[in-house]
C-alpha cells in the first residue's frame, strides 16, 4: 500500500549534510563562548595556581616570586587571548602546574575514558533498550512494575554508595576483584575484567535505569498513537508492530536521551575515578580546577564540550535515519 | 648541641665501619640503631621490637593521600606528604631524622662548628647518583643554594635565606657560612626540600639522586614505580626489590584498598577508620605522635574577640578529652594551649594544663561582659577535626552562656579565604622539624603566619637568641619561657595534638614512628621488608 505523500522531502544525505556542515559552525561558536565563561569563571575562584602549586606552607613572597614567572599578573584578556592565539595551531599550551604540553597529559588520559565509557555502553545500551522496550510492550504488568521499582532504586542509589558498597562486598570480603583499577591493562580479557568490572558495574547502574525508564516513556507514547491503532486494527503482529512501526517513531527521542547518558560517561565520572583509582579524564579535571591550572581547564572543557556536540549530532543523525518519512 | 652533633657524627662513621666490615645485616641494622639510640636513655625499647632478621626482596604497594597534576620530584616544589614520600625514595638529605627527631648524617658524615655560623660538612666518599655520576661538594651546594633564587620559587626558599654562602674545600667537603648563628643546622639540613640533587639539574622528572630506589617511572596524578638501587651507598638497603607509590585521596577507598589486599600500606588513615582496620585480622596502625595540631584562631587585635577575658574563657571551655576521645578516637594527645608537642625535647612538662571549667570560664566572660553574647566562629573541614571540635565547643560554651554561631565554609579555598583572614576561626599545622622553625613561623612579631596577630618583643628576643645559644641547658630554659609566653598570651588554643596514622598488611616489617611525619616520617621505603 502505497503511503500517501503530502510534500516532497529532500533526500536523508541532504539533510544530515546540512546539518552537520550547520553544526560543525555553530560548535565553533559554542566552544568559544565556553571557553570564555570557563576562563572567567575560573578567575572568580579564590586563589590562584601560585599559591595552589607552593601549598599551604609557602611564604607571601615566594608565591609572589612564582606568580611573577606564570604572567599571573598579567590581566585576564591577555592571558586568554594567549591561549586563544595557540588555538588554530592545535597548541593548547602548558599546563601551569608542571610545565607539561596540556595535549600530552590529555591524550594519555582521554584513551582510558573512552575505554571506560565505551565498555559501559557496550553493556549498557542494549540492555536498557530492550528492557525498555519491553517494558512498554508489557506495560502495567508485573514484569513492568517490578522493572519501575527496580529502575527507580537504583536511579535514586548516589553512585558513591554503589561504589563502595561493590568494593566491600566483592573487593574487601568476596576477594573476587581488585579494589582499585589504576592500572588500565588491558592485555588479556581476564586482566580487562578484573579492572573494568567495578567501575562499568557502578557507572552501568546510574545510567542503565535512566535509559531504560526514557525508552519505555518515550515508546509509551508512541505505542499510544492512533496510526498504532491503525496497525493493531489491521492485524499487525505484535512483534512487526513495535520493531516496524513503533520504534523508528520512537528512536529519534530515544537516540537523544542515550547521548545525554553517555555524554555523562566522559567527564561525569569523577567519583568513579576517585574510588577506584581510574586514572581519568574527570580527575585530571578535578584536579585541574583546584590547582587553578587554566589551560588545563580549558582544554578538558573542550573535550567534554566536543564529545557532547559529538554524541548529540550523532543521536540526531539517527533520528533522520530512523524517520520513515525521510527514509527513502 | 655541637658537641652532641659532633657525637653523632662520629657513631655516623661507627656505622660506616659497621658496614664495610661485611657483618651480618642484623649486627649492622642493630649497629645503626645503637647509634641513633645511644642519644637517649630507654632508646632500646623500640629497636627490640625490630630485631628481626630483615627479608630481602618483593615488590610494596603504597598509597599515600594524595594524587594530582602538582606532584613532584622537585625539591624546591615539594609541599604535601606524597611529595615527601617519593623524595625520600629517590634522594638523600646530607642529615636524617631518628625516632628522637635527632639529626644523624646520611650524606654528611660530619657537621660541625666553633660558632655556629661556620659550618663545615664533610660528605661521603664513592657514592654515586642513579646515572652514574659522582657525588661531590659541587652537587651539594647546588642542592641548598638553588632555593635562594627567586627563579626557582621554592617552598624553602625562607629557610634557605641563612644560607649567605657555600664553598667547596675540595672535592668532599664544604663550608656553609649562615647570616647569623644557628645552632640547629643539622636539623634543618634533614628538611625534605634540602634532599641533595645532581649539580645543574633542570628537569627534576627524572629523580636522579642518590637514594635507595632508581625513579623508573614518574606519572603525575598516577604512579611512581622505584626500582632497587644496587650501589646504595647504606650496604645492604633497601630490602624490597620494587616500591609501587600512588595515591588515592578518598579515605574510604584508601582503607578498602588495605583491606582488600590491593596495597600494603595505606598513608594517613583517618581515626575514625581504626576500628574497622584492627577488627580484620592482619592488618596494623601505625601511630606517629608528631606535633600535628588543629587551632583555634583568636585575632588577639579584634574588638571582642581580642579580649585578653574572652580568650581565656575560651581557653577554659576546650573540653580538651572529650575531643581527643571523639574526634581521634584518643590517638592522640591533650594540647595545652603552646604549639610545642611532648615529642620534642624542648617541650616544658612543667607548663601548668588548662582545665575544662566553665564556671572560671563564666568568671572571665562576665569581666568582657559576654555572656549571653553570639560570636561567629568559622569552620571547615580543611581543618581535620574542626568541624567536631566547633561543635563540641559550642555545646560547652552554653554552659558557660556564650553562644557560638558556627559558620561552616568548604573546603576549597579555605586556606587563601578564610584563615589568617576571619578574626575567630580554624587552622591546622603541620609538623615542623624544630621547636625553632615552628615558633619562627607561626608567633615570631614579624612571623609570615602569625595566626592571632599576638607580638611580644620579650618573646622575639628570646626565639633570636635561642638559635645561637650553644648551651643546651640555656636554650631548654628559654623554650620553656617561650612556650609559657604563648599558653598564657596568645590568641592561640591548641585542645590537642592529633597523631599521624598509617594503617599497614602484617607482613610488612621495619615499620616504627619517626615523629616528623606519617610513614618513619616520609621515609619508610629503606627501611621496610616484607614477612613471607
Amino acid at each position: 500500500m502505497a503511503r500517501p505523500v503530502l510534500f516532497r522531502a529532500p533526500p536523508a544525505w541532504y539533510i544530515i549534510l546540512r546539518l552537520v556542515g550547520a553544526r560543525i559552525w555553530m560548535s565553533l561558536v559554542l566552544l568559544l563562548g565556553v571557553s570564555v565563561i570557563v576562563f572567567a569563571g575560573t578567575a572568580l575562584l579564590p586563589g590562584d595556581v601560585a599559591q595552589m602549586i607552593l601549598g599551604q606552607g609557602a611564604t607571601p613572597e615566594v608565591v609572589n616570586a612564582l606568580r611573577e614567572q606564570l604572567h599571573l599578573n598579567d590581566p585576564g584578556w591577555l592571558r586568554y587571548l594567549h591561549w586563544l592565539g595557540g588555538l588554530p595551531t592545535f597548541d593548547f599550551g602548558d599546563s601551569l602546574v608542571n610545565g607539561v604540553p596540556v595535549a600530552e597529559m590529555i591524550s594519555g588520559r582521554l584513551g582510558n575514558s573512552l575505554l571506560l565509557a565505551a565498555f559501559t555502553s557496550a553493556l549498557t545500551v542494549p540492555t536498557a533498550l530492550l528492557v525498555g522496550i519491553t517494558a512498554a510492550v508489557w506495560r502495567d504488568s508485573l514484569y513492568d512494575r517490578v522493572l519501575n521499582v527496580l529502575t527507580i532504586a537504583t536511579v535514586s542509589l548516589p553512585q558513591f554508595l554503589i561504589a563502595t558498597l561493590a568494593v566491600l562486598v566483592l573487593a574487601v570480603h568476596l576477594h573476587w576483584l581488585p579494589a582499585l583499577s589504576y592500572r588500565v591493562d588491558i592485555s588479556s580479557p581476564m586482566a580487562a575484567v578484573r579492572i573494568f568490572t567495578l567501575p562499568v558495574l557502578t557507572l552501568a547502574f546510574g545510567i542503565f535505569a535512566q535509559m531504560a525508564r526514557m525508552t519505555r516513556a518515550v515508546l509509551i507514547n508512541t505505542l499510544d498513537d492512533s496510526y498504532i491503532w491503525m496497525a493493531i486494527l489491521k492485524g499487525v503482529r505484535p512483534v512487526r508492530l513495535v520493531l516496524h512501526h513503533a520504534l523508528p517513531n520512537a528512536l529519534g527521542p530515544v537516540a537523544n536521551a542515550v547521548a545525554l547518558s553517555l555524554s555523562f560517561l566522559l567527564g561525569g565520572v569523577v567519583i568513579v575515578e576517585t574510588i577506584f583509582g581510574y586514572p581519568g579524564l574527570a580527575k585530571l579535571m578535578v584536579d585541574a580546577v583546584s590547582t587553578r591550572d587554566m589551560p588545563l581547564i580549558q582544554g578538558c572543557t573542550m573535550i567534554f564540550c566536543t564529545g557532547y556536540l559529538v554524541l548529540v549530532l550523532i543521536a540526531d543523525v539517527i533520528a533522520i535515519l530512523a524517520n520513515p518519512r525521510l527514509r527513502r | 648541641m655541637i658537641d652532641r652533633w659532633l657525637r653523632e657524627a662520629k657513631s655516623g662513621s661507627d656505622i660506616e665501619s659497621c658496614w664495610r666490615s661485611g657483618t651480618a645485616t642484623r649486627r649492622g641494622v642493630l649497629c645503626l640503631a645503637a647509634a641513633a639510640a645511644g642519644l637517649g636513655a630507654g632508646g632500646l625499647a623500640p629497636m627490640s621490637a625490630r630485631a628481626a632478621e630483615p627479608k630481602r626482596g618483593g615488590t610494596i604497594r603504597v598509597a599515600g593521600s594524595a594524587a594530582s597534576i602538582k606532584d613532584t620530584l622537585d625539591p624546591a616544589h615539594a609541599s604535601n606528604s606524597t611529595d615527601y614520600l617519593r623524595l625520600s625514595m629517590f634522594y638523600n638529605g646530607l642529615t636524617v631524622f631518628d625516632e628522637k627527631l635527632n639529626p644523624l648524617p646520611d650524606l654528611a658524615l660530619s657537621v660541625d662548628s666553633k660558632d655556629a655560623i661556620v659550618w663545615t660538612i664533610k660528605l661521603r666518599e664513592g657514592v654515586t647518583f642513579h646515572d652514574g655520576s659522582p657525588f661531590g661538594a659541587e652537587d651539594v651546594i647546588f642542592s641548598l643554594m638553588r632555593h635562594k633564587d627567586p627563579a626557582a620559587s621554592s617552598v624553602g626558599r625562607p629557610m634557605a635565606a641563612q644560607f649567605k654562602s657555600a664553598v667547596a674545600k675540595g672535592a668532599h667537603e664544604v663550608e656553609l657560612t649562615l647570616e647569623s648563628p644557628n645552632a640547629e643546622l643539622p636539623s634543618i639540613l634533614a628538611v625534605s626540600q634540602f634532599v641533595i640533587t645532581k649539580k645543574g639539574t633542570e628537569d627534576f622528572s627524572k629523580g636522579i639522586g642518590t637514594g635507595p630506589f632508581i625513579c623508573q617511572m614518574f606519572s603525575p596524578g598516577q604512579r611512581s614505580v622505584g626500582v632497587r638501587n644496587p650501589t646504595y651507598f647504606q650496604s645492604g638497603k633497601p630490602y624490597v626489590d620494587q616500591v609501587v607509590f600512588f595515591g588515592i585521596t578518598d579515605n574510604a577507598a584508601r582503607v578498602n584498598a588495605l583491606l582488600s589486599g590491593d596495597i600494603d600500606i595505606a598513608v594517613a588513615v583517618p581515626a575514625l577508620a581504626t576500628p574497622q582496620i584492627k577488627a580484620a585480622p592482619g592488618f596494623e596502625i601505625l601511630e606517629t605522635r608528631a606535633g600535628d595540631y588543629t587551632d583555634l584562631i583568636m585575632h588577639v587585635d579584634a574588638p571582642t574577640i581580642g579580649n585578653p577575658d574572652f580568650i581565656q574563657a575560651i581557653k577554659y571551655l576546650q573540653d580538651r578529652q572529650r575531643i581527643l576521645d571523639s574526634v581521634m578516637l584518643g590517638y592522640g594527645e591533650l594540647g595545652n594551649d603552646q604549639p610545642v608537642p611532648p615529642a620534642n625535647p624542648y617541650f616544658d612538662a612543667s607548663l601548668e594544663q588548662t582545665p575544662f571549667d566553665p564556671d572560671r570560664a563564666k568568671f572571665h566572660l562576665n569581666k568582657a561582659g559576654m555572656v549571653g553574647a553570639h560570636v561567629p566562629l568559622v569552620c571547615s573541614a580543611a581543618a581535620t577535626g574542626a568541624e567536631d571540635m566547633a561543635v563540641i565547643l559550642q555545646n560547652s560554651a552554653q554552659l558557660a552562656g556564650l553562644n557560638i554561631d558556627l559558620q561552616r565554609v568548604p573546603v576549597d579555598g579555605y586556606w587563601s579565604n578564610y584563615w589568617l583572614k576571619a578574626p575567630f576561626a580554624y587552622g591546622n599545622i603541620n609538623p615542623r622539624p624544630t621547636a625553632n622553625i615552628l615558633l619562627t613561623l607561626f608567633f615570631g612579631s614579624d612571623a609570615p603566619w602569625n595566626e592571632s596577630h599576638w607580638k611580644n618583643p620579650a618573646f622575639d628576643k628570646l626565639l633570636a637568641g635561642s638559635r645561637g645559644e650553644i648551651d643546651p641547658a640555656k636554650r631548654k630554659s628559654m623554650y620553656a619561657d617561650m612556650q609559657r609566653m604563648i599558653h598564657n598570651e596568645a590568641g592561640i588554643g591548641i585542645p590537642i595534638f592529633l597523631s599521624h596514622l598509617d594503617a599497614y598488611a602484617s607482613r610488612v616489617k621495619g615499620l616504627h614512628p619517626v615523629p616528623i611525619g606519617n610513614v618513619m616520617g616520609y621515609n619508610f621505603a629503606q627501611y621496610v621488608w616484607l614477612d613471607g
